[in-house]
């Protein structure tokens, strides 16, 4: 089978990218699978970053009173540590299972908008390469008189305010020179293209379903796509404007935070935590998705309670919005505030319990097959609970103010974000690897990787309970002696390096086995959805004919039947169906147009940097290259007709 | 060659390219919902030196609004004339509502510079500051929607015209144009009326 490219007639601005493969076949692709994969590779490289950044804080605190850092880089790094991994490692991980998966699910082509999708991909780059660029160009400095005035290295050059940056210790008179600026700037950037995949993804699904793929037929991973999508679409233009007051106040000298102009700080905490709670549920509930594939196809039992899964992730999604005061019980917000977003968060606790006694509920009874991917999502299960526990601890008010700023919420909510969240990625990489790759990954190296990662992942946030509740303070780069810290701080830094350990092995395995690993047969964990109906890895054009679904869980139901006991038994014709699909899959027997490649994305993404450079240092040039680029940008694209003369044909 | 026949999409029945503008516009409204909240509680807040109420023109601005308004009134002629397939009306009351919308920036830019010569600027007060990024973030969505619709004139320039179908077409743009003028009749009550 080849593919034929005719060449392209109409020129636009650029004559049109053509080519299948190489470097320019990767920047131009309007693919979602390719996409998606580029998103999994750079959100990946960051997630390395972010967890380099983890080792040195480590470093600093295995010995007491340590001067490995300085106070201002321990500032930077725990910052530069918590923004890269929400907005850099965990979103962007999230959107490259939602741009791969997605279409596949629901029986698509591709997204509803792909060159919108590209342009997503290379926003979410340019702003990452954007807020990373400080380490070169910004500068940090301290405020007069404060204990930070020392001189500041290229390593504490980078922003200091906390990923939260609260004002107006983020704001300009105690965080003087350039750096915030460039994450105030950064995440306005990296905000832009999660919210156009937002308006893609929720498009996408409403609009892009195959034949009798109904709302309730839809797998639980594209309903919490949907629920992200919708937690993104609504709580990102929040914070987009508290960003663009911060940058005002920061560079035009306006007072929106700051008490001397008549601003109000606590007005900045609630914006920021109005996007910063439902954010904690876009970082989770892909996970929840994949999970939700993966345990009943390792059960070889139906998801229990399917339309209680996916209203009780809506039901997260709802009241994640009522729950953001639980961040500032330490503020000054009013008894009955206090009381009412206690009451709301323990309340949100309600739909993910259903989750988690669905998911048991799934493993119940089942013949379970402990592979990798399903030692994840039972990994994530246990490691969840705990953090959600610790969690609902928090909604006690007086408990709450003990603990605030100790080490018992990073531990918290490093059980909720890594236990959770990045176990439940794991379990999906590994999962759908040989849909990706057509090759198996190695079984006894990912079990590895997966022990060692739960000890030392447990070595490291388990002891940050109990040094909390012994009063270590977060985002302090000392601890005395005389406190008794040291022991525990010791293990945790152990722990973390068994982590570094572990993410080592994955990439070993990850590399050998997508050279050297076995072919993936057709359907290799006998699974449940459309996305393992077709050939792996999967082709361009996705389905051949644009299959027509009659039921949840379609192609399970496929391949087997019941007995009178209700039990699943293999249908005799099962194995002649998956060859024929297998046939099918790689021979389309009629034309597809499929969206061809286009410059324009990365054109039009490549003009925001300059501009957010042009705001930081208020020059004009700067913000007319990056207007020009962006006006070519959208030019092009708007003549830029989405299909023009090519086809991908199979000749037969 | 198209696969629709056997491809079939839009299982809601409204054209993808609409849709996806519709959940743009729901979160244009938490833009703009976070910009008001702001505003209104900076308004009832104590602050010193002047308020809008010491520079401001309503007549001036009443003006504006009603030609703003209008805008809306020519962009449903435009449409109404191309579901006639009626290229050249099309394109008349296209540049018409372009126009409006030029004269709506004019006003405000005007507005703007008088209120900077009486001495309210962008850093006179809070409530100054939070007037010009509310009101100056409508006006860039005013003025994305000109050069859309002037975009959309010069396609019509084309030999084959406008269609309601496809790439930017005129509905797409139309949604835009109708939200920006609701949210400023919004804004013109709560900013300069209450």
């Amino acid at each position: 089978m080849t593919k034929i490219i005719e060449p392209s007639k109409q020129s636009s601005i650029f004559r049109r990218p053509s080519s299948e493969t190489g470097i320019w076949s990767w920047i131009t692709t309007v693919d979602h699978k390719r996409i998606g994969i580029m998103y999994g590779y750079a959100a990946f490289f960051f997630l390395l970053i972010g967890g380099l950044e983890a080792l040195i804080l480590r470093i600093q605190l295995s010995q007491p009173d340590n001067n490995f850092l300085t106070a201002a880089e321990y500032n930077a790094m725990f910052t530069m540590h918590g923004t890269t991994m929400i907005f850099l490692a965990i979103m962007p991980i999230s959107a490259a299972f939602f741009n791969y998966l997605l279409p596949l699910q629901i029986g698509a082509r591709d997204v509803a908008f792909p060159r919108l999708n590209a342009l997503s991909f290379w926003i979410f780059i340019f702003g990452g390469a954007f807020l990373y660029s400080t380490f070169i160009f910004g500068t940090a400095g301290a405020p007069e008189g404060g204990y930070l005035a020392e001189e500041v290295g290229w390593l504490g050059s980078a922003p200091n305010g906390g990923w939260f940056g609260y004002q107006p210790n983020a704001g300009m008179k105690y965080s003087p020179g350039t750096a915030m600026d460039y994450w105030a700037i950064g995440l306005q950037i990296l905000g832009i293209a999660s919210l156009i995949s937002a308006f893609n993804f929720i498009t996408t699904i409403i609009n892009m379903r195959t034949e009798g793929m109904r709302f309730m037929r839809m797998p639980v991973f594209t309903w919490m796509t949907f629920a992200v999508s919708f937690l993104l679409a609504f709580s990102l233009p929040i914070i987009a404007i508290a960003l663009f007051y911060v940058t005002f106040d920061r560079k035009f000298g306006t007072t929106f935070f700051l008490t001397e102009g008549g601003g109000d700080p606590i007005l900045w905490q609630h914006l920021f935590w109005l996007f910063g709670h439902p954010e904690v549920y876009i970082l989770i509930l892909p996970a929840f998705g994949i999970v939700s594939e993966v345990l009943p196809t390792f059960s070889r039992k139906p998801l229990f309670g399917y339309a209680a899964i996916v209203f009780a992730g809506f039901g997260i999604a709802f009241i994640g919005f009522g729950v953001w005061a639980h961040h500032m019980f330490a503020s000054a917000i009013s008894p009955v505030a206090q009381a009412g977003f206690g009451l709301s968060t323990m309340v949100i606790a309600v739909p993910t319990g259903v989750k988690i006694f669905n998911w048991l509920g799934t493993i119940w009874g089942g013949k379970l097959k402990l592979n990798t991917p399903m030692l994840f999502s039972l990994g994530f299960i246990g490691m969840f609970v705990i953090g959600g526990l610790s969690g609902v601890t928090h909604s006690i008010v007086p408990a709450d103010t003990q603990q605030t700023d100790t080490y018992y919420v990073v531990a918290h909510f490093h059980y909720v974000l890594f236990g959770g969240a990045l176990f439940g990625i794991f379990s999906g990489l590994y999962y759908w690897f040989p849909k990706v790759w057509g090759k198996m990954y190695n079984e006894s190296l990912g079990k590895i990787h997966f022990w060692l990662m739960m000890i030392g992942f447990n070595l490291t946030f388990g002891p940050m309970h109990w040094l909390g509740l012994q009063g270590q303070v977060r985002r302090t780069w000392v601890y005395a002696e005389e406190t008794n810290l040291q022991f525990w701080n010791i293990v945790v830094t152990v722990g973390a390096f068994i982590i570094a350990l572990s993410i080592i092995v994955f990439m070993i395995n990850w590399i050998f086995s997508k050279r050297n690993g076995e072919i993936a047969p057709f359907d290799p964990w006998d699974a449940r959805t459309l996305e393992w109906t077709i050939p792996s890895p999967t082709p361009v054009w996705n389905f051949s004919t644009a299959p027509i679904v009659k039921s949840l869980d379609d192609f399970w139901h496929t391949k087997y039947s019941e007995d009178e006991d209700g039990r699943a038994v293999k249908r005799k014709e099962a194995d002649q169906i998956l060859l024929e699909l297998e046939e099918d899959g790689l021979n389309p027997s009629e034309h597809i147009a499929l969206p061809n490649p286009s410059y324009f994305p990365i054109v039009l993404a490549s003009g925001l940097p300059f501009l957010g450079y042009a705001v930081i240092y208020k020059s004009i040039p700067l913000a007319l290259i990056g207007t020009v680029l962006l006006l070519i940008g959208a030019f092009g694209w708007g003549t830029e007709p989405l299909e023009e003369e090519i086809h991908l044909d199979s000749d037969e | 060659m198209s696969s629709s026949h056997s491809y079939p999409h839009e299982p809601t029945g409204v054209e993808t390219r609409k849709l996806g503008m519709w959940v743009f516009l729901s979160t244009e409204i938490l833009f703009f919902g976070t910009l008001i909240t702001t505003f209104m509680i900076f308004k009832g807040s104590d602050f010193p030196g002047m308020k809008l109420t010491d520079v401001y023109d309503i007549p001036f601005t009443s003006i504006s609004s009603f030609i703003l308004l209008m805008s809306s009134l020519t962009m449903v002629l435009a449409h109404n004339a191309l579901e006639a397939n009626d290229q050249e009306k099309t394109r008349v009351w296209l540049l018409a509502t372009a126009m409006l919308g030029a004269v709506f920036l004019a006003g405000q830019i005007y507005e703007f510079t008088e209120f900077y010569h009486k001495g309210f600027e962008l850093t006179t007060n809070i409530f100054s500051s939070s007037f010009y990024v509310l009101t100056g973030f409508h006006g860039l969505h005013v003025f994305i929607g000109v050069v859309l619709l002037l975009a959309l004139w010069g396609i019509g320039q084309r030999q084959k015209g406008l269609t309601l179908e496809g790439g930017m077409n005129l509905e797409f743009v139309a949604l835009y144009w109708h939200f920006v003028d609701i949210v400023w009749i919004v804004l013109f009550t709560i900013v300069y009326l209450i």
